[in-house]
């Protein structure tokens, strides 16, 4: 089962992020992020976080993409053009990314046995399930900053705010 | 059953293409979003940590790297929007006032 839904939607997730990568539209990119996103979502659900799974769905692809979508079609962005700069970042970056790829995966594969798998079955230590752990922690351990974020989302709206006003 | 190594294995894939579409796009939009791609891949490998570990603090840390690129979104279009208004283009490479 979860062998399953790791295969179904990690494949997603990948296609998701190559159809991101050759899309010449930003409204297609933004899409198929969407895509990206709720198959992590999925993901997250599969490993024990079910908490996450749905700040997934709701603060990344609800939230984050509305607004990235949104700014795509206020600033009514066409295709982007070839240019020089783009034919050297081709010739630059595709290799270097290879090279992380590589480097990631050789890391994570050679030290695969010492990582173990997925257990779901004494997964939870002494909570009763996950929402009930994480917010243990976050509301009794880490209160402090659990409140400073939402200063810092205080001041982005009003630093958003300004910097998107017109200038008088 | 499925290996931690192949969570981690797909994080890396995410991350790989966020990378080279960081570099390779040229709409500063899609550039962004691609920043996003990034983060997600890694707080990925967060919750496959978390869960080897039997630990809820690699979940903490992802919520926190949520909220902070919530906040990060926001301010980055106001951004991308006062770029617009004054440099009339999407495109980085005609955002060069300090190039020159």
């Amino acid at each position: 089962m979860q062998l399953a839904l790791f295969i179904i939607f990690g494949l997603l997730a990948v296609a998701g992020a190559i159809n991101f990568l050759l899309q010449r539209h930003p409204i297609n990119s933004a899409l198929s992020l969407v895509v990206v996103m709720m198959s992590l979502a999925v993901l997250y659900w599969s490993l024990g976080a079910e908490f996450l799974a749905a700040a997934q769905v709701i603060v990344y692809s609800g939230a984050i993409m509305v607004l990235f979508v949104f700014v795509v079609m206020l600033l009514n962005a066409g295709e982007e053009e070839r240019t020089h700069g783009s034919r050297a970042a081709y010739m630059a970056g595709v290799p270097g990314a290879a090279a992380i790829f590589c480097l990631l995966s050789f890391i994570f594969l050679s030290n695969g046995r010492a990582f173990g798998s997925t257990d779901l079955t004494n997964h939870l230590t002494n909570a009763v399930n996950n929402i009930a752990e994480i917010s243990q922690v976050l509301f009794r351990d880490l209160l402090l900053p659990f409140e400073v974020t939402s200063i810092l989302i205080l001041v982005a709206i009003l630093g958003a705010v300004v910097l998107a006003r017109k200038e008088q | 059953m499925v290996p931690i190594s192949w969570y981690l294995v797909l994080a890396a894939v995410l991350f790989s293409i966020g990378v080279a579409s960081f570099l390779i796009k040229r709409n500063i939009i899609t550039i962004f979003m691609s920043i996003e791609l990034m983060l997600n891949a890694v707080n990925l490998t967060f919750v496959a940590f978390a869960h080897m570990w039997h630990q809820i603090t690699g979940q903490i840390f992802v919520f926190f790297v949520m909220v902070v690129a919530a906040a990060e979104a926001a301010v980055g279009l106001a951004i991308i929007i006062a770029i617009f208004r004054t440099r009339q283009t999407l495109n980085v490479d005609q955002v060069n006032l300090l190039k020159n």
